[in-house]
């Protein structure tokens, strides 16, 4: 993977003292609330319900056993002994203290990580398929390509006060698995003819306004991928709504000038910015693919020994398909029944960041779905590692279930929700397990936000739940037939919400009913999309 | 005659030029378009800088307004103006504070007017703060990747 | 009640205007009546406090109640981890906040 130069850990450490300073003039009343808010956000410091909260940026989802050690002592030392894998390949802090918080970036610093523009109306953490450069069906690594929007997006002085947020996500495969349709910019790398280049996506993502980014270019070749992205940002920049922190998200600007008036501009930015010569020379590109280079396979067994049971469903429900047939990528699943998806104690992630390293060459991926995956695995360790995993609760056999249920940390933690997403994940997760549901139920991606800023994806999800305030009384909103994958889709509401109780029921209904109706093969979402909404509605309401 | 909307080279506290401050009023983007011989104009965010370009060569001074720091669209209109060659004072006026700085220098601001004069010494720092840099602008600086790769 | 809530400047807890300082325990909440504003202004100047509200609230024999439930949360802790909340040996915690 990545490692840093002595330019990039200059550039990290500048940074470090920056906010050293920042905090300083923070604490020494030089700097109001107002001033110093959107300086610790570009830093990922939040304030949260019970304190600061610090977001961790693990670009592209990769990290390694040094750095995965590095998250959990951090937990340990400044924090609660625990952190929280988001649903941007990142790790969140829950417990920090402003006072702390430049400490916990220079011992940051010395594993190349940061929190850098982890929030913020600026460019965000790069997010990849966290299958990267494992995975069978990928056309190339994507996480050069990544990489290089990372150096580009850091500090990138034009683009630091943009209308708002802005995430992009890079995939190379025709599955999506990392949601790219429904980002501000999503990069898809693709062969023409021979020759790889990008096709770009503008104006997805999810919120109050949930969008699915159209095709802008089909093909943007490689040596002007940075050039069309940086145009990409300046029409956004000049021309994003800023009058209303609502609609000022690129997909509203895309959606109101119509994809093509929006593409006319690019390309018009872009014939100008050619001249500029703002790309990075070719062999910049040439440089970070090595780091990427796949490790030494070797051959092995291509099985595994199926007579323990429950092995062998950890193996069919948590492993997915290598590109080297001797291998696989495993999932770690960080939804214990009735756990809190996503968390991880400090002593959980270093047992993590060991097995990476005996059983899958050092390396580590952060999923979007708030589990971790070991990339390369050899099949003939993974009984070894299942064994080690089980023991530390982190072998949970239930990859894409509704018990690998998305939610968001919600009214639990954080100041922006109105309503609690985790103990409905905690009381389904336990429901569906003890009815024996889940494993009759197969791929059912359940998503759960705490408000409508849908950090839990719930506008993709099979099945979605939205919490709101009603009247001060925390309600749910149940939606059916999303999806985040390359068959992008915005699920719809089936009507009047629900009490927490009452929604538990609903998605036990929902659920009957596909299993009473569903064909041959189907999943709940084909379900869905081949009988429509009314059943469900009746099943439902009446 | 449009009203003198500039800041008084009084008030600007940073400059990175050696001519002589331009002691002319501004006008607005509209008037500066308007009239003949207007040298000094003031923009705002919602003014698109690319209406001022067939009148770069008489202009002096151009101020780009910050009515709040979080509104980043001056960004873009100093590195247009820049990339279209223009040569005078960029002067950011308004709310600009300490940390927008480094990045204001970066995108081709050579003078800054800020309405609530900034600590000295915290402003050098600022200013010092990237000794090297990712992004090619209109600085000229020689980028990250370039160093690497010469 | 009126009471005056916001999170410590430097360890960002969750402090409670009591009169004359702020304290972790929402039970130790003063009203503050029509003087909040004024409260608030002055502490603010003060810069112990980050972003402090005035919020509604229930005095009763039991203690201080915020009107809110994010507010309850905040006075207690996240209700899926009593064991890190300010009552950790108290079964019936969440049941006040929700």
């Amino acid at each position: 993977m990545y490692q840093y130069d002595q330019y990039d850990q200059q550039m990290v450490d500048a940074r470090v003292e920056e906010f050293r300073d920042q905090a300083r003039r923070r604490l020494d009343g030089k700097l109001t609330e107002d001033q110093f808010k959107p300086l610790r956000l570009m830093n990922g410091l939040y304030l949260q319900l019970h304190a600061y909260m610090l977001r961790v940026a693990i670009p592209y989802g990769t990290l390694n056993s040094r750095q995965m050690i590095a998250l959990g002592d951090i937990a340990d030392k400044y924090d609660r002994g625990y952190g929280h894998f988001t649903t941007r390949q990142n790790l969140q802090y829950n417990w920090i203290k402003l006072e702390d918080a430049a400490d916990i970036l220079a011992d940051l610093a010395k594993v190349e990580m940061h929190a850098i523009q982890t929030s913020g109306n600026c460019i965000r953490n790069i997010s990849s398929d966290h299958f990267a450069g494992a995975a069978a069906d990928e056309l190339v690594d994507p996480r050069p390509y990544a990489e290089l929007l990372r150096q580009w997006s850091s500090f990138h002085p034009e683009f630091t006060y943009l209308p708002r947020k802005f995430k992009i996500a890079v995939i190379a495969a025709e599955k999506d698995r990392a949601a790219m349709r429904l980002h501000d910019i999503g990069i898809q790398i693709v062969e023409k003819d021979g020759e790889i280049g990008a096709r770009f996506y503008v104006g997805g993502g999810m919120g109050r306004t949930p969008m699915i980014a159209p095709m802008i270019r089909d093909f943007v070749p490689l040596d002007q991928l940075i050039t069309y992205s940086e145009a990409c940002l300046r029409v956004y920049n000049r021309y994003g709504r800023r009058d209303n922190k609502y609609k000022a998200r690129i997909k509203i600007l895309v959606h109101e000038l119509g994809a093509e008036e929006y593409t006319r501009q690019v390309e018009q930015e872009f014939a100008h910015m050619l001249e500029q010569g703002v790309e990075p020379p070719r062999e910049e590109l040439e440089r970070i693919k090595p780091f990427f280079a796949d490790p030494a396979f070797e051959d092995g067994a291509k099985n595994v020994d199926r007579s323990d049971p429950d092995f062998a469903l950890w193996v069919d429900r948590n492993t997915h398909r290598h590109k080297h047939d001797s291998y696989v990528s495993a999932v770690i699943s960080l939804k214990p029944v009735g756990g809190i998806p996503g968390d991880a104690t400090g002593t959980q992630i270093r047992i993590m960041a060991k097995l990476a390293e005996q059983y899958s060459f050092d390396e580590l991926r952060i999923m979007h779905t708030q589990n971790v995956v070991l990339p390369h695995v050899k099949i003939a360790d993974l009984h070894a590692l299942w064994t080690a995993l089980d023991a530390a609760d982190l072998g949970a056999p239930n990859m894409d279930s509704i018990e690998d249920m998305i939610a968001c940390p919600g009214l639990d933690y954080c100041a922006l929700a109105n309503a609690r997403s985790i103990p409905l994940a905690q009381r389904i997760s336990e429901k569906f397990d003890a009815s024996g549901k889940t494993a009759k139920l197969g791929e059912l991606k359940l998503k759960i936000s705490g408000c409508i800023n849908a950090c839990g994806h719930h506008h993709a999800g099979h099945i979605g739940i939205l919490g709101v305030d009603r009247k001060g009384v925390e309600n749910y909103q149940l939606s059916l037939g999303g999806s985040e994958a390359e068959d992008t889709a915005l699920a719809k509401i089936t009507g009047p919400g629900f009490t927490e109780d009452g929604v538990i029921d609903a998605v036990e209904k929902v659920t009957d009913l596909y299993l009473d109706v569903r064909e041959d093969g189907e999943r709940f979402l084909d379900t869905y999309r081949r009988i429509g909404m009314a059943p469900f509605k009746e099943a439902l309401y009446d | 005659m449009t009203d003198d909307l500039g800041t008084s080279p009084d008030e600007v506290q940073f400059r990175f030029r050696d001519d002589e401050p331009a002691d002319h009023g501004t006008v607005t983007v509209d008037a500066c378009c308007d009239q003949t011989n207007a040298a000094a104009v003031r923009i705002e965010p919602g003014d698109d800088a690319r209406t001022l370009l067939p009148f770069l060569d008489r202009l002096a001074l151009i101020e780009v307004n910050f009515p709040a720091y979080g509104d980043g669209r001056g960004y873009s209109s100093a590195r247009i103006l820049r990339e279209a060659g223009y040569a005078g004072e960029l002067r950011a006026v308004g709310d600009v504070l300490i940390d927008q700085l480094s990045h204001m220098r970066r995108c081709g601001f050579d003078a800054f007017a800020p309405d609530a004069r900034l600590d000295e010494e915290d402003a050098a720092r600022a200013f010092a703060t990237w000794e090297n840099v990712y992004q090619r602008t209109v600085d000229g600086r020689r980028t990250i990747q370039e160093s690497r790769h010469e | 009640m009126k009471i005056l809530t916001g999170n410590d400047l430097r360890t960002g807890a969750v402090t409670w205007w009591d009169g004359t300082n702020w304290s972790l325990h929402v039970d130790a909440a003063a009203d503050v009546g029509e003087h909040g504003d004024e409260i608030l202004a002055r502490e603010e100047a003060l810069r112990r406090v980050n972003v402090p509200y005035i919020i509604e609230a229930e005095a009763s024999a039991e203690g201080v109640r915020p009107a809110h439930i994010k507010d309850r949360v905040r006075a207690l802790g996240p209700t899926v981890r009593p064991d890190l909340t300010l009552k950790p040996k108290d079964p019936e915690a969440i049941d006040w906040v929700i």
